[in-house]
């Protein structure tokens, strides 16, 4: 058996030598192929890993407590009818919840911030209190968050996203310097680590400049003139909990009777997360559907090539069945040759996808994944022994007498 | 019990599987071969009978379309006939499936084609080694013994050589090689001569003089009466019926 292996296996490879260019041309289909499964995987693994680094930096067990919904069936005009959330409501909640580790309102406004000649345009500057730091998961590269008292005193301290401090500031240390966000001169107190999550766009924490929230009407006004006040759990367990006791304790704080429904929204990364999962879910079917059109495509090339193959071998096969070949050995001896050029093709393929998703890793931080490369291993070779396996059986098939006298 | 009876019935039959141990290589009897031809049956082979003992030297003969490829197929194992028994040492082979019918060829016959039926992208060591391939032996012995076989039809110097690197005679004593590789009990060849010159093609009959002197059997299909009188035995076919089967006095090829 092994002995036959190998036979075929040189079979195969000289039969593929002896026609290069259409070995080439056959084998391009596979390359297209798998190069696109490996490269799709390797797209939407990316995309899965920079969402949950996004996700996570919103934390699982924090609520937002906003005018707007982020996910709703209801009519838009209704929610944006609906009365802002002022500071004071957030003093007044604050003072009704007893459930949540950290409660923090946030403001926003988007400035432009400089130092010396250079500029970070359209920043989105959050305002908050010290507490604001509880409710998330930020680490710091250098410094820190600003103090409570600095936070009740509005002072013009601000603590700068990597992303910005990196533009503006490059090889400088930029603790102790002052930047002009509006116009206003703020201190730096601190620069956060890179937290990375491109998905959340704007609201990347990279992309942001935090200051307190005192500050930012004094100096900003309320720019969208509604605060979101941000509610952090003191565990993932205690996340439904803390939600009733948020919504009893907002609804009387905007003083609703039981009967009014509530003109606020309570949103969670859950749903994000789901959105998330179904809109990609729906890519990652379309994807996958697509790229095995491109490797079904390049399976019917292997047959076909496969086909005209056996027809022009038919005398080699006569001679190999007189001298003692049995059906299974020259069924073997297709199987492998296709099999062969599907895997080489394969191989090329995955060369090409490693080369193509360093392109890809300057948008998407991705890296072609051991998994990805045993797939388009294994695809590459069922592909080529299921392509493979009709012509083979007709050559293993023909009968000695007639391919001996085949011209 | 009911196979003595049989015996009693059938005379010949009793004989034959007596001489069957030792001598006897192939028995035929009253083989057919029926192609149907789009309505039309064509009788290809009607009725022969035919026994081969060990080291006969056979050539059968007879024009075209008397049934001699249809009859050497059948003896080749490549095909089965339609009716009548074949028995090949003794082994029924007119009942045989296509992967038995392999193992035979693969072990016991060794063909010689007029064409010489070499794979082209292949050395003559590589195809010498095949049959040995398909019979599963290691590759050391393999190489040993296919080397061993070309340096018998004096080709040692020729082993790495392609077919197209090879003149006719040359490309033929590798098929030669080839057919002996495995030693197996019968030659079977196919108008060897056909595609060379005269020269060439006597080399090449003086070759098979030689093996059947060290005591190979073989049978020779040819048109060619020069041929034909090589061998000891001369079977003529005509209209798919043995016409004449007799034993001759070598006229040629004494060494």
């Amino acid at each position: 058996m092994f002995t036959q292996f190998k036979e075929g296996l040189l079979i195969s490879f000289r039969a593929i030598k002896a026609n290069k260019i259409r070995s080439v041309l056959t084998t391009l289909g596979i390359v297209i192929g798998v190069c696109s499964v490996v490269l799709m995987s390797t797209a939407i693994k990316g995309v899965d890993n920079s969402f949950e680094s996004g996700i996570s930096s919103l934390g699982s067990d924090v609520l937002y407590i906003d005018k707007f919904a982020w996910f709703s069936n209801q009519d838009w005009w209704k929610i944006r009818n609906r009365r802002n959330i002022s500071f004071e409501d957030y003093e007044k909640f604050k003072g009704l919840v007893k459930l949540p580790l950290a409660v923090a309102p946030t403001a926003f406004s988007v400035r432009t911030v400089k130092y010396r000649d250079k500029t970070a345009e359209s920043v989105f500057i959050t305002g908050s209190t010290s507490e604001y730091l509880s409710t998330t998961n930020f680490t710091f590269s250098n410094g820190r968050f600003y103090s409570e008292v600095e936070s009740n005193a509005g002072r013009e301290v601000v603590v700068l996203g990597s992303e910005i401090a990196e533009n503006l500031f490059n090889n400088i240390d930029p603790l102790g310097m002052h930047v002009k966000i509006g116009g206003h001169s703020f201190l730096i107190i601190g620069v956060l680590e890179k937290q990375g999550s491109f998905l959340l766009g704007s609201f990347n924490p990279d992309k942001q400049a935090y200051i307190p929230i005192k500050s930012l009407f004094k100096h900003f006004g309320l720019t969208w003139r509604t605060v979101t006040i941000n509610v952090r759990a003191k565990s993932p367990q205690l996340v439904e909990e803390t939600k009733i006791e948020a919504e009893q304790a907002m609804r009387q704080v905007r003083r609703l009777k039981a009967s009014d429904e509530s003109d606020f929204s309570i949103n969670q990364q859950e749903g994000l997360t789901q959105i998330y999962e179904s809109t990609v879910g729906v890519i990652q079917v379309g994807g996958f559907f697509i790229t095995g059109l491109a490797l079904f495509v390049g399976a019917i090339g292997i047959m076909n090539i496969m086909f005209v193959s056996v027809k022009e071998r038919t005398r080699e096969i006569g001679i190999r069945k007189a001298i003692g070949a049995k059906r299974r050995n020259i069924l073997l001896q297709f199987l492998l040759e296709s099999a062969t050029i599907c895997l080489i093709g394969g191989i090329i393929g995955l060369i090409i996808a490693v080369i193509l998703s360093y392109v890809v890793n300057q948008f998407l931080p991705t890296s072609v994944q051991a998994s990805a490369v045993i797939l388009a291993i294994i695809i590459s070779i069922i592909t080529g022994v299921l392509s493979g396996f009709a012509p083979a059986y007709t050559a293993s098939k023909l009968d000695p007498v007639d391919s001996l006298r085949y011209e | 019990m009911l196979k003595n009876e049989e015996d009693k019935k059938n005379p010949k039959f009793k004989v034959n599987k007596m001489t069957n141990t030792n001598s006897v290589i192939i028995e035929m009897e009253h083989i057919a071969k029926t192609y149907v031809m789009g309505i039309d049956e064509v009788h290809a082979l009607a009725d022969v009978s035919l026994t081969v003992n060990k080291n006969e030297y056979i050539a059968i003969m007879g024009p075209s379309g008397s049934g001699k490829s249809t009859l050497m197929n059948i003896i080749g194992c490549l095909d089965t006939p339609s009716s009548g028994l074949y028995r090949f040492t003794g082994e029924n082979v007119s009942e045989m499936n296509d992967n038995e019918l392999a193992t035979i060829r693969n072990k016991q016959i060794g063909f010689v084609f007029q064409t010489f039926n070499l794979l082209p992208r292949s050395n003559a060591l590589h195809n010498v080694e095949l049959p040995l391939i398909y019979a599963g032996v290691h590759s050391s012995i393999r190489k040993e013994k296919a080397k061993t076989a070309l340096e018998n039809v004096g080709l040692s110097d020729r082993i790495h050589h392609k077919p197209n690197e090879l003149s006719g005679g040359q490309r033929q004593r590798v098929a030669v090689a080839r057919a002996l590789v495995n030693d197996p009990s019968i030659i079977l060849a196919d108008e060897p001569t056909g595609n060379l010159d005269s020269k060439t093609g006597e080399e090449i009959m003086q070759l098979f003089e030689e093996l059947h002197q060290k005591g190979n059997t073989i049978i020779l299909v040819t048109h060619e009466e020069y041929i034909a009188e090589h061998a000891n035995r001369i079977i003529r076919l005509r209209d798919g019926l043995i016409e004449s089967d007799e034993f001759v006095k070598k006229k040629i090829g004494k060494i």
